[in-house]
C-alpha cells in the first residue's frame, strides 16, 4: 500500500491531506514533508480521514511533530481519525498531549 | 601471474581436448573450471584471451577479422571484470559486517538477561521471540526482599541496533533501583526521565509494570502507552482487560503515571504481551481481539512455561511461521493454595 500527501492553506493554516497507510515505509517521507510543513506555518491540521492503518512507525512521526511544534511554539493538530487509528493514540496516551479532533467513527 | 599461467595451460587443454572428442564429459569439466576460476579470482577477458591463444595456435591462419574480433571482446569484458571484483569485495564486507551484527545479538542477549524467579505462590512463564535479528521487545523480572515480584514488559519503537541500545539503557536504569518494594508508577516516571533525555525525538518505549504482592495477593500496574494485558479469570473462566492508561516513555520530561490495581484469585492467570502478539496478521488481516483470547483460552490448562510456548508456536503456525513483529508474552498464574 501506498501514502498519498497533499497539502493546501486554509486562512493562517496550513492542511495536510493523507490518504493510505502510515508504515515503516511511508513515514519517512510523511516526517520530512510534515516536519517542513510546521517550519513554515504558524498551524498545522493534518487530516487523517483516508488513513485507514497506521503502525508504531507513525506514532514515532507525530511524537516528532509534537516535539517540533511545542519548541517553536507553534499549533499542530490532528483532525477525523479512524476509530482504528485513534485507537493506537489512545493506548499510548498520546491523545491526551497531541491536540485530536473530530474522531470519525467505523473504518476502511 | 603465475594463477594466470595455469588458467590458460588448464583451459587450454580442456578446448583442445573438447574440439578432438566432442565429449559431454570435458563440458562438464569446463562448468568445473570456470566454477574453480571464480574462486581463484580469474577475470573474465583473461579467459577469452586464454581461449583466443588456443585458437590462434590451433587454426595459425585465422581470419584477421576474426582475430580483431577477440580483442575487441576482450575489451568489452573488462568492466565485468571490475564489477566482479566489487562483488567480491562487498561479499566481504558483508560477511564481516554480519559477524559484528551476530557478536552484537550475543552481547544483546547477555546484557538483556533476566532470571525468571522462582517463587512460593507463582508460576511464572515468558517467552520473547525477535522479528529480526535484535529484538526491540523486553521483559524483566525482579524480586525484593519481601518475595514480591516485579514485572516489566516493553518495546521500543523502531527495530534493530538502535532498539537494542534504548533496551539496554532501561534494564541498567532499573537495575539500579533499590530492592525494596517500589511501585510500577515510580518505575516508570524515573524511567520516563531516563528515556526523554537519552533519546532522539520520534523514539519511544512503551512499558507495562507490574508489581506482585504475594502477601495479600494485589496486582499494582502501572502503564506507560503499553498495550493492555488480559487476565484469566479462574472461576468464571472469562478474560478481563488490564487496561490502564499512561503516557509512552520519552515523550514528555514530566510524566506522571497512575497505579491501578487487582486482586488475584487462585488459579487465575495475568498475560502480558507486546503488539507482536495482538499485531498477528491472518491472511492478510489482522487478527481481532476475539481470536487472540480464544487462542490463549486452548491453553490456560497447561503450566505458564508451556502455555506460552504453545501459545507462540499457535501464532506462528496462523501467520505462516512469517513474524512480522517482535513476539513477546509474559504469563504469570497464582498457585493453588
Amino acid at each position: 500500500m501506498n501514502l498519498h500527501i497533499d497539502d493546501h492553506n486554509e486562512g493562517q493554516s496550513s492542511i495536510l491531506k493523507l490518504s493510505g497507510e502510515i508504515d515503516a515505509y511511508t513515514a519517512p517521507r510523511l516526517k520530512e514533508h510534515l516536519l517542513n510543513l510546521i517550519e513554515d506555518n504558524q498551524e498545522v491540521q493534518v487530516d487523517m480521514q483516508q488513513v485507514n492503518y497506521m503502525d508504531s512507525t507513525g506514532l514515532g512521526v507525530f511524537i516528532s511533530a509534537l516535539k517540533t511544534s511545542k519548541e517553536a511554539n507553534k499549533t499542530f493538530k490532528l483532525v477525523n481519525l479512524q476509530e482504528n487509528v485513534y485507537r493506537l493514540f489512545n493506548i499510548t496516551g498520546l491523545n491526551e498531549v497531541i491536540d485530536i479532533e473530530n474522531t470519525v467513527r467505523g473504518g476502511m | 601471474m603465475e594463477q594466470t599461467k595455469k588458467v590458460v595451460s588448464v583451459y587450454r587443454e580442456l578446448l583442445q581436448e573438447y574440439l578432438r572428442s566432442k565429449d559431454e564429459k570435458v563440458l562438464y569439466q569446463a562448468e568445473q573450471f570456470s566454477r574453480q576460476s571464480i574462486q581463484d579470482g580469474v577475470k573474465p577477458e583473461e579467459i577469452i584471451d586464454a581461449h583466443y591463444q588456443t585458437m590462434s595456435e590451433i587454426i595459425p591462419d585465422m581470419d584477421p577479422r576474426l582475430k580483431d574480433s577477440f580483442k575487441f571482446l576482450i575489451e568489452t569484458m573488462i568492466y565485468y571484470g571490475v564489477a566482479y571484483g566489487m562483488f567480491n569485495d562487498i561479499k566481504e564486507q558483508q560477511y564481516s559486517l554480519r559477524n559484528e551484527i551476530d557478536v552484537a545479538a550475543n552481547m544483546q542477549n547477555t546484557l538483556l538477561k533476566t532470571e525468571i524467579p522462582a517463587s512460593e505462590v507463582l508460576d511464572i512463564g515468558a517467552i520473547s521471540v525477535p522479528a529480526r535479528q535484535m529484538s526491540g521487545d523486553y521483559y524483566h523480572f525482579v524480586q525484593d526482599t519481601e518475595d514480591n515480584i516485579g514485572v516489566a514488559v516493553a518495546d521500543v519503537s523502531g527495530k534493530g541496533i538502535p532498539a537494542a541500545f534504548v533496551m539496554s539503557m532501561i534494564k541498567y536504569a532499573m537495575e539500579s533501583y533499590p530492592d525494596n518494594r517500589i511501585y510500577p508508577e515510580m518505575i516508570l516516571e524515573l524511567l520516563n526521565r531516563v528515556v526523554e533525555r537519552n533519546v532522539e525525538p520520534g523514539m519511544f518505549v512503551s512499558m507495562f509494570y507490574g508489581l506482585y504482592e504475594v502477601e495479600q495477593h494485589k496486582f499494582y500496574f502501572a502503564t506507560a502507552g503499553h498495550e493492555p494485558g488480559f487476565i484469566y479469570r479462574h472461576r468464571s473462566k472469562t478474560f478481563e482487560e488490564i487496561r490502564g492508561k499512561g503516557l509512552l516513555l520519552g515523550v514528555q520530561k514530566d510524566s506522571d503515571y497512575k497505579r491501578f490495581e487487582l486482586d488475584i484469585e487462585p488459579n487465575d492467570i495475568i498475560f502480558l504481551l507486546t503488539d507482536g502478539v495482538t499485531e498477528c496478521k491472518v491472511s492478510g488481516r489482522f487478527i481481532e481481539q476475539e481470536e487472540v483470547l480464544d487462542v490463549l483460552y486452548n491453553y490456560v490448562h497447561e503450566p505458564p512455561e508451556k502455555l506460552v510456548e504453545n501459545v507462540y508456536k499457535h501464532l506462528e503456525r496462523l501467520q505462516d511461521f512469517h513474524l512480522r513483529d517482535d513476539f513477546t508474552l509474559v504469563a504469570i498464574q497464582r498457585k493453588d493454595n
